[in-house]
């Protein structure tokens, strides 16, 4: 799947954004936050910004891959733009069509379209009915009924995700977590959705068994020209996986490219060190690595979420127009889009503006090669930089 | 299985083993973990042997279900305590620094736990007790192994604290579990573990449940703190990266048994074992540019209560049919040298392995 639509990323260039490919999904400025009520009255105090203001579209045929830290906002924006949950503000038009508001019976045709992958496969499959009960649901709810009867179909789409037909009959609990997994993809790809959007799906299964459903999806998506939207933490995978890659910091997306510019020339300082921190599997490039960036503290709380820009308290490049004025997502480089005042791998958006915010200082550690991070071995507490600072 | 089992409940007396102490830091040797359940005995750990050397860190990496955890918690001692210790079958011998722990009396065993090993769990909040303050903990795992007065057991606590970065620990050091971040909870559990300045420090997963970022910065501190305090570390983990990033040593698990040992450079440079490289392809990689398929192992794990014969790994392993005959399915391989300090545990002749790897498995990784 990837190869093509790789290389034609990289040759369409200039017209990236307006893709001969249709859109599918298109979302503009969304927003989901969570009100914090207290008191006898339960008078509104505060809100959870968990999605606050987000802009992207989903081509189809593609896949789009979000990753953040847990807390950035991810789960939350595939339930709200799958309508599992409704939008505080913005719009999502599915196919041209504005779906933010539908209710209930507007959205039911729909439901047919879009469809989810969850994470859990043991939460996610309940656990009193049996395996053919589960997978012809979205026949019974939509009425509809395919050739050859529902179990027929049911048995087909056991044998799409590589398990046998007999296993109609069996319950949840007789299945390890991989085959559970196969049984959430065959009820999601039942009604032959066009948009299917994954919330971790690989995350709970081990290694060996995560490779056979990445590729599974895969091989889907290729027979049946699905879209995905593949939300997942683990950066890898998604690097696998996707065409194109949203990084969400604190319910915003800081970074949106596609695959091969992401990972060779990421230009959001969040986008860096998120890379930069995962392990790789080789222990030749343990000393090698020629710099790797180790972020101090937590995430930010979203309650409050940092002025400017929301990365400012841990990025080692902040400045004063980081904690001043937000960064607009602003298309950089053709396909390309970046939330940052100083962007690595690219001319300063904010040349002015030179110097560093005290808190950057300490915000990561750089650390060239396994020699240095010895040396400075025992200076590890400068952390309340990040978490206290935005108080 | 050897009939030597012993429950929990009845203590053996300090040992009379015939073999004589090791040299080596920490030694399990055959070491075996069942639990007779009413669907059978389950095999979680079935004939183990490695060794641990002061400073240095074993990587014990497997599926779940492998034995990974179970063989921790034996050489913690936990499975003995409490009613669960009446239903497992323990046998074989683990050495920690020339006394040996199956036999040992219990209350010896809980001597050493705590002050000569310490265990970082997978899931801090559940591994800490909510209704105490993170302080309470860290004191009362301290007082516990010296006589001390709370006070000089707070400090020593604030002090833990701020030595794994926590960030003003005299005031954390009041807050309870829950007031604590993901990342900064398993701070304060490396804390708890290593207050007593313990000898052997095991993590089983310790860094699954966190993000990335916080991962790197909790393997960077697992690591400088081992290079201070000269210990051996046990880190049990599903994630290869990690084991590339920290371990000296590398045992590679399958169905209760080591299928492959060595250092870390013999395990992902020349492997030795299917299941090793069926891992190693498993694994989508950050590093490299592959448009490629993932090569995952077929089929599941399999069940600890019905091993399958011969080699644990047969019905999954692609080359099965290589060696002559049905030796893979009737006969047990046991770990053989490869290489100086590489054992693995195979019946594919030494020719057919080095082909396999670098003609077929190598290049597309």
């Amino acid at each position: 799947m990837s190869e093509t639509n790789k290389t034609e990323a990289v040759k369409v260039g200039a017209a990236a954004a307006s893709d001969e490919r249709e859109v599918l999904l298109r979302v503009e400025g969304l927003q989901k936050h969570f009100p914090i009520r207290k008191g006898v009255l339960q008078r509104q105090v505060g809100a959870v910004k968990a999605v606050d203001g987000i802009d992207f579209e989903v081509r189809k045929g593609e896949t789009l891959g979000v990753v953040g830290e847990s807390g950035c906002g991810k789960s939350t924006m595939g339930r709200v733009i799958t309508r599992l949950q409704d939008p505080t503000g913005g719009t999502i038009h599915f196919e041209g069509k504005d779906i933010t508001r539908l209710n209930t019976a507007g959205m039911r045709p729909l439901r047919r379209d879009i469809q989810m992958i969850f994470q859990d496969p043991y939460g996610s499959l309940n656990p009193r009915h049996t395996i053919g009960g589960i997978v012809s649901a979205p026949f019974r709810l939509q009425g509809v009924e395919p050739e050859g009867g529902v179990k027929k179909e049911v048995q087909r789409l056991l044998e799409l995700v590589g398990l046998s037909p007999e296993h109609y009959n069996r319950y949840p609990h007789e299945f390890s977590g991989g085959q559970r997994q196969r049984i959430g993809i065959a009820r999601a790809l039942a009604l032959k959705p066009k948009l299917v959007v994954a919330d971790e799906p690989v995350s709970a299964l081990d290694v060996s068994i995560q490779a056979q459903v990445v590729n599974l999806m895969d091989d889907l998506q290729q027979e049946l020209g699905l879209t995905y939207v593949i939300i997942a933490h683990d950066l890898s995978v998604v690097r696998h996986v996707s065409d194109r890659i949203a990084v969400m910091y604190l319910g915003k997306i800081v970074e949106l490219a596609d695959r091969t510019s992401l990972y060779e020339a990421p230009m959001h300082p969040y986008t860096k060190a998120l890379m930069s921190a995962v392990p790789v599997p080789d222990p030749k490039r343990r000393g090698a690595k020629s710099e790797r960036i180790l972020l101090r503290g937590d995430v930010p709380s979203p309650i409050s979420p940092p002025s400017g820009c929301r990365f400012h308290t841990r990025c080692w490049k902040a400045t004063e127009v980081c904690r001043t004025t937000e960064p607009p997502l602003a298309e950089l480089r053709p396909g390309q889009r970046v939330a940052c005042h100083h962007p690595e791998n690219f001319e300063d958006q904010q040349p002015q503006d030179t110097v560093l915010l005290s808190v950057a200082k300490e915000a990561a550690e750089l650390v060239p090669t396994e020699e240095a991070a010895e040396a400075d071995g025992s200076e590890e507490n400068p952390e309340a930089s990040a978490t206290d600072d935005k108080k | 299985m050897t009939e030597l089992s012993k429950t929990g409940a009845a203590m053996g007396e300090p040992t009379s083993s015939p073999s004589n102490a090791p040299d080596a830091f920490l030694a399990v040797r055959d070491l075996k973990v069942h639990f007779p359940t009413d669907d059978g005995l389950v095999k979680s750990v079935d004939g183990l042997s490695f060794e641990v050397e002061k400073g240095k860190t074993l990587c014990i990496v497997g599926e779940s279900g492998s034995g990974k955890s179970v063989t921790s918690l034996a050489i913690m001692g936990l499975h003995r305590l409490g009613a669960r210790g009446k239903n497992v079958q323990m046998s074989g011998e683990i050495w920690l620094d020339g006394q040996e722990l199956v036999s040992a009396d219990p209350d010896e065993v809980r001597r050493l736990r705590g002050r000569e090993m310490a265990m970082i769990f997978q899931d801090p909040l559940s591994a800490m007790h909510p209704y105490y303050t993170v302080g309470n903990q860290i004191v009362e795992a301290y007082r516990v192994h010296h006589d001390v007065n709370k006070k000089t057991a707070r400090k020593r606590a604030v002090e833990m604290l701020d030595r794994v970065g926590i960030p003003e620990p005299d005031k954390r050091v009041d807050n309870y579990p829950h007031e604590f971040s993901g990342g900064m909870r398993q701070r304060a559990m490396i804390a708890m573990a290593l207050v007593n300045n313990p000898e052997l420090l095991i993590a089983d997963e310790p860094t699954t449940a966190l993000d990335v970022t916080v991962q790197a910065q909790i393997l960077d501190l697992i690591r400088d703190l081992q290079k201070e305090f000269g210990s051996a570390v046990i880190l049990i983990t599903h994630d290869l990266g990690v084991v590339a990033e920290i371990a000296d040593d590398v045992l590679v698990m399958y169905g209760g048994r080591c299928v492959e040992r060595g250092t870390v450079d013999d395990v992902f440079e020349r492997p030795q074992h299917p299941y090793t490289w069926g891992l190693l392809g498993s694994m989508p990689r950050i590093d490299r540019e592959t448009s490629e398929r993932l090569i995952p192992v077929k089929g599941q794990p399999p069940s600890l209560i019905n091993v399958p014969s011969g080699c644990a790994f047969h019905p999954r392993c692609p080359y099965a049919d290589l060696p002559k005959g049905d030796v893979t399915r009737t006969v047990r391989p046991e770990l053989q040298p490869v290489g100086s300090g590489h054992f693995s545990a195979c019946h594919l002749s030494p020719e057919d392995r080095t082909r396999i790897w670098t003609e077929e498995i190598a290049p597309k990784l």
